[in-house]
């Protein structure tokens, strides 16, 4: 008889009882492959301090079961402490796959408890699927998103996987879901000394549309310079959206922090606009945005890469088709 | 203060366009591009040179990489580092990060003690960055990653790390494993009295034996995860290029946005 597959687990984040979208996401993906035969079911692992309401939540968006970890301990995340606690889950209930967030917490959490169980971990996945052997294949990106390899974990238990936000679509709440909810004590915590102290969490949403909310991205790169700027942020008020940038904009300090940056090390957005001035169309920002809707490109340069994921291209000097385009946008809704 | 830097040497990130895959082999193609210490890693090193500076002690690199990499490495010892350490054999080619980090954590247990191991928080080439938690663990040290600030005041440490739309703040005590992330400093640049003398720096090369390791362990024999097939992304458009005077151009997008419903 062949044996019966482990679970497909998604391990939730949340952050003063906010969780975070990417593990809406990633339970999406989870029931995708569980249905596929990566897996008999999907979990959410949820990990806090008076965080029981959130698992309503996750269950709505595709968890079959949820495993609660409510501990005061736990209200700050803390890598030693989150890890210890979810190494032992794993190796009590022993997942077939194991899908984290690629947030900076996600990132060092998931590589931690893969280091301790000595397991394989694939990290930043732009795609999930389960073969046509059967195999969970998971593909990374290299040289910043310019090749994309795939990554497997023949031998070793769970077969772990973190994911960037905004990679994959986020499934439709059905509240009419329902789903155990498994109660888990840290009787791993007992008498543990940590050698680090969370003091605490400095968080601020950015002023502003978030990048990956906005229907419209008006999005800057090298051609922009530093006194066309402006014309960006006025265009994007216009078209109420939101500004983006590529990593050399974010490093002349022309954009007004990382949280605006789209790429590679940055966001990946799909908004159902996406408009780009003197942005070259590097790899490792074209990964972040070439799921847009509608994608035009303005660049002075006819060779530009940029031109090769885009809709519509027009080459003209970025900074004076600024204001000319602004103008124009701005008449249209004066109508 | 005993501090090691662990370093990678990156092709060039700013020559990762020019990459691509031999059709018939199925391998990448990326010869002709310069290799350089991954950026990030640079800021390792300042971070350890400005310790040293406030603490005196000595800064170690180690790497794991190809023997090719040796003139790379110099650029760290150019840098101001003391001694330089590439653990390098054939066995250790197809590492993922959990087999990078078992030769990283043998050929930093047989130099000998270390205060702080520091790192960059992810590499240009692979970006996993797994390798500080993951060089913590086996190290057995307490370890953070994407460190934005780290001060050592009397003996305890004071950090914050990165996070989306902020910072975590933590305490620790040394020894630690920290990979840091780029804000933590700007890099000091190199002097050309600094390359005279790096040119009679300790550099030293092991390989596995040296290490008492065992290939089982190491390569892609060590490696839980196994490589499969390379692809090119494929997100290709075809673009419509549009022409004309700037007012039309921009006539043209007005009807574009409002087609696709972001504009009334």
């Amino acid at each position: 008889m062949r044996k019966q597959l482990g679970a497909v687990w998604v391990i939730a984040e949340q952050t003063g009882g906010r969780l975070a979208e990417v593990s809406l996401e990633l339970l999406g993906k989870a029931r995708e492959l569980a249905a596929l035969g990566g897996g008999s079911h999907t979990s959410a692992v949820l990990m806090g301090s008076e965080i029981r309401h959130l698992s309503e939540e996750l269950i709505a968006c595709g968890a079959d079961q949820v495993i609660l970890i409510d501990d005061q301990r736990l209200e700050l995340y803390q890598n030693d402490t989150y890890a210890l606690v979810l190494e032992a889950l794993i190796n009590k209930h022993q997942p077939e796959i194991v899908l984290c967030s690629a947030s900076y917490c996600g990132s060092e959490l998931s590589a931690t408890v893969a280091a301790k169980l000595e397991t394989g971990l694939a990290a930043h996945c732009v795609d999930l699927h389960i073969n046509n052997r059967g195999e969970f294949v998971q593909v990374v990106p290299a040289f910043g998103g310019m090749v994309l390899g795939d990554i497997l974990c023949p031998k070793s238990r769970p077969q772990m996987a973190s994911v960037k936000p905004g990679m994959f679509q986020k499934p439709d709440r059905d509240t009419t879901r329902t789903g155990k909810l498994i109660k888990e004590t840290v009787a791993v915590l007992e008498g543990y000394k940590s050698p680090l102290k969370a003091v605490r969490v400095v968080q601020g949403q950015p002023s502003g549309l978030p990048l990956e909310e906005a229907e419209t991205v008006v999005a800057g790169g090298w051609g922009v310079g530093a006194d066309a700027w402006c014309y960006l942020e006025q265009m994007a008020e216009a078209l109420e959206g939101a500004v983006g940038c590529n990593r050399p904009a974010l490093d002349e300090g022309w954009a007004k922090g990382e949280h605006a940056m789209i790429g590679t090390s940055g966001k990946t957005i799909r908004p159902q606009v996406y408009i780009g001035f003197g942005v070259s169309g590097s790899a490792h920002h074209v990964v972040g945005m070439k799921d847009s809707g509608v994608v035009i490109n303005i660049n002075k340069d006819p060779q530009a890469p940029v031109f090769q994921v885009s809709d519509y291209g027009v080459v003209a000097d970025v900074k004076k088709f600024l204001p000319v385009l602004l103008e124009k946008i701005r008449e249209q809704r004066g109508k | 203060m005993k501090i090691a830097v662990c370093i990678k040497p990156v092709p060039d990130p700013k020559h990762y366009d020019k990459i691509t895959i031999n059709s018939e082999t199925k391998l990448l193609e990326r010869q002709g591009i310069p290799m350089i210490i991954n950026p990030v890693d640079k800021n390792a090193i300042e971070a350890a040179l400005q310790l040293k500076e406030q603490l005196s002690g000595k800064v170690v690199l180690v790497s794991m990489a190809p023997p090719d990499a040796r003139e790379t490495l110099k650029g760290g010892l150019a840098m101001g580092a003391d001694e330089a350490y590439l653990l390098s054999d054939r066995a250790f080619i197809g590492s993922d990060t959990l087999a990078t980090a078992r030769v990283l954590a043998a050929g930093l247990k047989k130099i000998g003690e270390f205060d702080l191991i520091l790192t960059g928080s992810g590499s240009a080439d692979s970006g996993t960055n797994h390798i500080p938690s993951q060089l913590g663990e086996l190290m057995r040290f307490p370890h953070l990653n994407s460190l934005i600030e780290l001060n050592l005041e009397i003996s305890t440490l004071k950090m914050k790390t990165k996070i989306e739309n902020g910072h975590l703040e933590y305490e620790g005590s040394l020894p630690m494993v920290v990979g840091v992330a780029r804000e933590i400093n700007n890099p000091r640049y190199t002097s050309l009295m600094g390359v005279v003398m790096a040119q009679n720096k300790p550099f030293i090369t092991w390989g596995l034996s040296d290490l008492g390791l065992d290939s089982a362990n190491t390569g892609l024999a060590g490696s839980p995860t196994q490589p499969g097939d390379l692809h090119l992304p494929r997100h290709g458009r075809k673009a419509e290029m549009l022409a004309g005077e700037p007012e039309d151009i921009a006539g043209k997008i007005v009807a574009i946005l409002r087609t696709a419903g972001v504009l009334a």
